[in-house]
């Protein structure tokens, strides 16, 4: 119980961890989707608090690690031209790609440039005319609808000089190639709570009946991932498998309707190479044709990429719930957030990360270690 | 970048052909875009998320998670600056 006084309302998870424990009569291994909600699980301890047989597996719900390497190889070779600004999300600068990252890029003279929004993107094309300003549209549902809105502006405001690089994931079909997968341990979900804030819930009751499994969808703090814990738990016990909102006071079954229109105008569905995972079928997002002029793949000849995986890298297996990070023979030594092999241990939202972060390396991590993730 | 974080409205604009509010976040004041959630007011909690406000909140629960997101130095990790980070 040693993490539990760093909870903001250590009685009410005491609570929440004491219905677990009364619930539970066999062993259960639960999927939490979003590397948001791995961070706070290991973060917390969290998966320590547990009662014994109850397991947390992550899942493959972080865009910047399940953005598969030929994109990113593509995104470093536009940006690496001259005339080109680059923008990406913070996240992406140190991802590796074959043999550099867009740290490195810029250091060698590349105009990378790190937005807060892709509208931020949007205003620098503007200021900058005579220049190409390509931005790296990545993310789950949750960022698809901003990114979708700044190449509907682009078009509707005439700005020729904008366009992006689209590698949208969808969280169901992943949930859906999991549950699909022979080695699947998984019995229950905890759904991404923001990516519901924008879809809904419409599309899992299929998904929770098809493979008879129960789907939660949950909330990113402490005590919203014990109470998505316990009502999988409950329905589990029970043999139930249906879908349930524990984060109602984010999430409206029918989502965002306007932010789910504009994905419909600017986006169509399409099979998705997800790094380390392969391909999931209608797994992605890319551009409508209506949309081609701002799509940069289009705009910058990048097709004969060539890509090439560092083998020592097991993040594939990490991604699906098949490793834990501490279990690869690289964890800590060859692969650390500062000399990452693979994505997982870069992105903030990484499984690999958050473990290295937060203890389970056996070394206490100092302040500059932790925020050198970005 | 997967974090939304709550914020309160405190001005809101047309800009640009687009509705546009600026929001504080716990001290940080961004720019963010309301065309998804058009009839947000001022003084009104949302989840913002890269710059788009995509879910309304109560007062409550966003106060409540502003505080434990910037106890947990997660509003750093979404809003500073990765390459003063890097030095």
């Amino acid at each position: 119980m040693k993490y539990l006084a760093e909870f903001q309302n250590p009685e009410l998870a005491r609570g929440l961890l004491d219905d677990i424990r009364a619930a539970v009569t066999r062993p259960w291994a639960l999927m939490e989707v979003c590397g948001g909600q791995t961070h706070t699980i290991i973060r917390q301890g969290i998966d320590q608090l547990l009662p014994d047989g109850v397991e947390l597996i992550h899942g493959p719900g972080c865009p910047v690690c399940v953005t598969p390497l030929e994109v990113i190889d593509k995104a470093l070779a536009i940006a690496a031209r001259p005339g080109v600004i680059f923008c990406s999300f913070g996240d992406m600068l140190r991802v590796p790609g074959t043999d550099r990252d867009l740290f490195r890029v810029r250091s060698e003279g590349g105009d990378v440039r790190v937005v807060y929004s892709p509208l931020d993107a949007l205003r620098i094309a503007t200021e900058n005319p005579d220049r190409e300003v390509v931005f790296f549209g990545i993310g789950f549902e949750t960022t698809a609808p901003p990114n979708a809105m700044a190449v509907h502006q682009a078009r509707k405001r005439g700005i020729r000089n904008f366009s992006m690089l689209v590698s949208h994931v969808r969280v169901p079909p992943a949930i859906d190639a999991v549950m699909g997968s022979p080695d699947c341990r998984v019995q229950g979900f905890l759904a991404a709570g923001h990516v519901c804030s924008v879809m809904g819930t419409s599309e899992y009751p299929e998904l929770a009946a098809r493979h008879r499994v129960p789907i939660v969808v949950t909330g990113f703090e402490p005590l919203d991932i014990l109470e998505g814990i316990r009502r999988v738990v409950r329905q589990l016990e029970r043999g139930e498998h249906t879908v349930d909102n524990a984060y109602p006071r984010a999430v409206r079954p029918e989502g965002n309707p306007a932010a789910r229109a504009m994905l419909a105008d600017v986006f169509e569905v399409t099979d998705r190479a997800w790094r380390g995972i392969g391909t999931i079928p209608l797994s992605g997002w890319r551009l409508s044709p209506r949309y081609r002029e701002h799509d940069a793949e289009h705009r910058f000849d990048v097709v004969d990429i060539a890509t090439r995986e560092p083998a020592a890298c097991r993040s594939g297996e990490v991604l699906q719930g098949l490793l834990k990070p501490n279990q690869c023979e690289a964890f800590g030594t060859d692969c650390t957030p500062r000399s990452p092999l693979g994505a997982t241990m870069v992105s903030s939202e990484g499984a690999c990360a958050a473990y290295y972060l937060y203890r389970r390396l056996g070394t206490p991590t100092t302040p500059l270690e932790a925020s050198s993730v970005v | 970048m997967c974090l939304a974080v709550p914020g309160r409205v405190v001005e809101i604009a047309e800009r640009d052909g687009a509705r546009m509010a600026v929001v504080d976040f716990s001290g940080v004041v961004k720019d963010v875009c309301l065309e998804y959630l058009p009839d947000l007011k001022v003084g009104e909690y949302a989840i913002v998320h890269v710059g788009f406000a995509l879910q309304r909140l109560d007062e409550e629960s966003a106060r409540k998670t502003l505080a434990l997101f910037e106890e947990l130095g997660l509003l750093q990790e979404e809003f500073g600056d990765p390459w003063e980070v890097e030095r």
